[in-house]
């Protein structure tokens, strides 16, 4: 396996295959009275959060719980880093305390990758700036084939912030590794320059999100912050939602088969309608539920191959 | 400069035996209080100190227009003093030190200070350049009159790190430095569209999930202040252009006779936005290190001459301020130890020794009214020389560099060159590849 994930590029077919079948023999446990293996016991994932994020930081408190490690949960806020502490002293902090993995999110595009060059552990991308959310489009790809069955071949449509988002990059990575065909839409200004250029010869793009519903097996919506329109993204959140957000009359133009994503949080009435979000395409608790699996199987094959 | 600039002692005389000026037939330089007295073969002169030169090439001392000294301010980061010893291992004689210090130097006060640090350390003729607006914030002019009568004879003034932003602002100090023939040097940025920038945006700045620092907002500004400099009839000097645009825009400026000039960073010539991979901020500068079609572009100009000249734009930092996240470092490289290897590098096929003179010693020392330095190596001319071996090839180490920060983006790159000695008014401020204070 791979000493780091740091970014959905990281995987090759075999090794996401791998880290989705193991998902999904670890989703087992859920069901199961005791929800605990053995596996890390001893070893120790500290949760290195420099942003706001509690359901990642949970999901992934509670993966590594049931594997039976210590979880040391460090918080930018109220620690020694609002003193001015650099990631570099606080990698060697954690370094010193014998930290086995980090899980790191971090306002900064690259700042896991600037971690691992500092500490021996393992690190694990939760989310860096505008640059990826590996486990994300981990747990997005797992709900996609548990319920559609495969990934291969599926027409995927990522609507939304392109631009500022970590898990449109990380799921157009995964995806294109694992032969889904992806199309972003956006309007104009939310989508980078080139990025098909940039980042696949798969990739398509389009500003008419009517036109790609009915070829979508999946609409994944992403997260667009209210604050964009002040630096002139788009007008006005009104605007948006009548153009890109996803409403029941537009969710009838999916094929009967298709579902409808989002990683949460959720802006109801802006990217996606409230009966949309509660309908039965929608996988969003899905995701959630699978979030804890396909991160228990990330640290476990992060962790688990190598002797204490 | 040159009056302020008068040595403290007189010169010890020394015999260079066997240099090749410009790389041209090997001859003898006779240096004497100051100049040079003498030049021809199977010279001597009893006392007189021998180089041995066999085998190196003698440039006229290297001028940089554009160099970050950090003091007073950021002692830290470097002194005018190490500065200084980076300068003149890399083979420079004069160099021009940005204003952007703390305090600023925006007034004659402060570009005296700095003027004598230089002389303190006397390694290198160091000429401050002073701030077009007071405390560079863009808003009203410095006294710039003042900073051109003082001690310092202030010629070139730049807000560099920062554009004159204001098109009035700007017309008005390219005008307003005419009285004493002044040249404003631009760091051509257009901040509204380079809002949070991190990198070049492009290919590598998508895939890398940093905001992009786009070529068109440096076009907009060169493209603006030729046009004023045309209209106002000025002379403006562009500071480290980074992409083709940028250099089609002065290629077309200089056919419609505008008084433009216009520099190229060595790493902006061998250095493209991929080393951004794996977020290293050693790699981050600004502008931003841009695609392999600038690089040509750059390359091309600066061999054509529509680039006028080579400029480092030495920044040193702290380790605290590179090794960090890349969105939290601090922009820029070390350039003086290593500029003359990276011309040879990426140039001197297209140049030759003349035009690595023209584009690192005579052109500058021209634009930036130092009229001591840049002269070709003849009886009666200063004696800033440097001598250079070409055939020398050595690996960068960021720990045994003079200057007082590390971030060098060439460590353990191997390059050709290597400056052998360097002398200031006559006296060696480099022997033997090592500086002699």
């Amino acid at each position: 396996m791979i000493r780091h994930l740091l970014s959905a590029a990281d995987l090759d077919v075999d090794r996401a295959t791998l880290v989705l079948d193991t998902a999904a023999e670890l989703a087992n446990l859920a069901s199961q009275e005791v929800k605990k293996l053995p596996t890390l016991r001893g070893r120790t994932v500290v949760n290195l959060f420099y942003e706001d994020s509690t359901r990642t930081r949970i999901s992934f408190e509670a993966a590594a719980k049931r594997l039976s490690a210590d979880v040391i949960n460090f918080s930018a806020r109220g620690s020694s880093v609002s003193k001015g502490e650099s990631l570099k002293d606080t990698a060697l902090t954690l370094q010193a305390m014998g930290a086995d993995a980090v899980v790191i999110r971090h306002p900064a595009s690259g700042a896991p990758h600037r971690l691992a060059e500092w500490i021996d552990g393992r690190v694990v991308n939760a989310g860096d700036g505008t640059h990826e959310h590996p486990t994300q489009a981990l747990l997005d790809a797992y709900t996609m084939r548990e319920r559609l069955g495969r990934i291969a071949g599926l027409r995927v449509a990522i609507v939304g912030d392109v631009l500022h988002s970590r898990v449109a990059r990380s799921n157009v990575s995964l995806l294109a590794t694992l032969g889904a065909r992806v199309t972003l839409v956006a309007p104009p200004t939310l989508l980078p320059l080139g990025i098909e250029r940039a980042l696949g010869a798969r990739l398509r793009t389009s500003f008419d999100l009517d036109a790609v519903l009915p070829e979508s097996d999946v609409v994944m919506l992403l997260r667009v912050q209210r604050e964009r329109m002040n630096e002139a993204f788009f007008p006005s959140a009104r605007e948006y939602a009548r153009c890109y957000g996803l409403d029941t009359a537009r969710m009838r133009r999916l094929p009967q088969h298709a579902i409808v994503m989002h990683p949460g949080p959720m802006n109801r009435g802006m990217e996606i309608a409230p009966d949309v979000a509660d309908s039965a395409r929608s996988t969003v608790v899905d995701q959630v539920t699978n979030g804890v699996s396909v991160r228990m199987a990330v640290l476990y094959l992060l962790l688990g191959g190598s002797a204490k | 400069m040159s009056a302020a600039g008068v040595p403290r002692k007189r010169n010890h005389d020394f015999l260079i035996k066997g240099a090749r000026p410009l790389g041209r037939e090997s001859t003898d330089l006779l240096i004497r209080d100051g100049v040079i007295a003498e030049i021809g073969s199977g010279l001597s002169s009893a006392g007189a100190g021998i180089v041995d030169a066999d085998g190196l090439v003698a440039l006229p001392g290297l001028v940089d227009m554009h160099v970050h000294l950090r003091e007073p301010g950021r002692e830290d980061a470097e002194t005018v003093e190490t500065g200084s010893r980076a300068a003149a291992l890399g083979g420079f004689t004069a160099v021009c030190a940005m204003p952007n210090t703390s305090p600023v130097a925006d007034s004659a006060g402060v570009v005296e200070q700095v003027l004598h640090l230089g002389l303190q350390a006397g390694l290198v003729d160091v000429q401050p350049i002073g701030a077009v607006t007071v405390g560079q914030a863009g808003e009203r002019l410095a006294e710039l009159a003042a900073m051109a009568d003082s001690a310092a004879r202030v010629r070139v003034f730049s807000d560099d790190g920062y554009c004159v932003a204001d098109p009035r602002l700007m017309r008005r100090a390219l005008e307003y430095v005419k009285a004493f023939d002044g040249v404003i040097a631009q760091h051509a940025e257009e901040a509204r569209l380079t809002a949070g920038a991190q990198m070049h945006e492009g290919d590598v700045a998508v895939r890398l999930g940093l905001p992009g620092w786009p070529s068109v907002a440096e076009e907009t500004i060169i493209a603006r202040d030729a046009l004023l400099a045309e209209h106002v009839g000025s002379r403006l000097h562009v500071c480290h252009v980074s992409t083709a645009g940028g250099v089609e825009i002065i290629r077309q400026a200089k056919a419609r006779g505008v008084r433009i000039t216009a520099e190229a960073t060595p790493h902006h010539l061998l250095l493209t936005d991929v080393r951004a991979t794996g977020y290293d901020p050693v790699f981050k500068v600004s502008p931003p290190l841009r695609t392999d079609a600038d690089l040509a572009a750059l390359r091309a100009a600066l061999a054509e001459g529509v680039i006028d000249i080579v400029a480092t734009d030495h920044a040193p930092h702290t380790v605290e301020d590179k090794e960090c996240e890349w969105a939290q470092a601090r922009p820029g490289m070390l350039g003086l130890e290593t500029a003359l290897s990276i011309v040879l590098e990426v140039a001197f096929d297209a140049l030759g020794w003349d035009g690595i003179a023209e584009r690192m010693s005579r052109a500058p020392a021209r634009i930036a009214g130092l009229s001591d330095h840049g002269h070709d190596l003849a009886v009666g001319a200063p004696a800033h020389l440097t001598l250079v071996d070409p055939t020398a090839r050595w690996t960068v180490d960021s720990t045994s560099l003079a200057s007082k920060s590390r971030n060098t983006p060439y460590a353990g790159m191997t390059l050709p060159g290597r400056v052998v000695a360097t002398f200031l008014r006559g006296e060696p401020t480099v022997l033997d590849g090592k500086a002699t204070r």
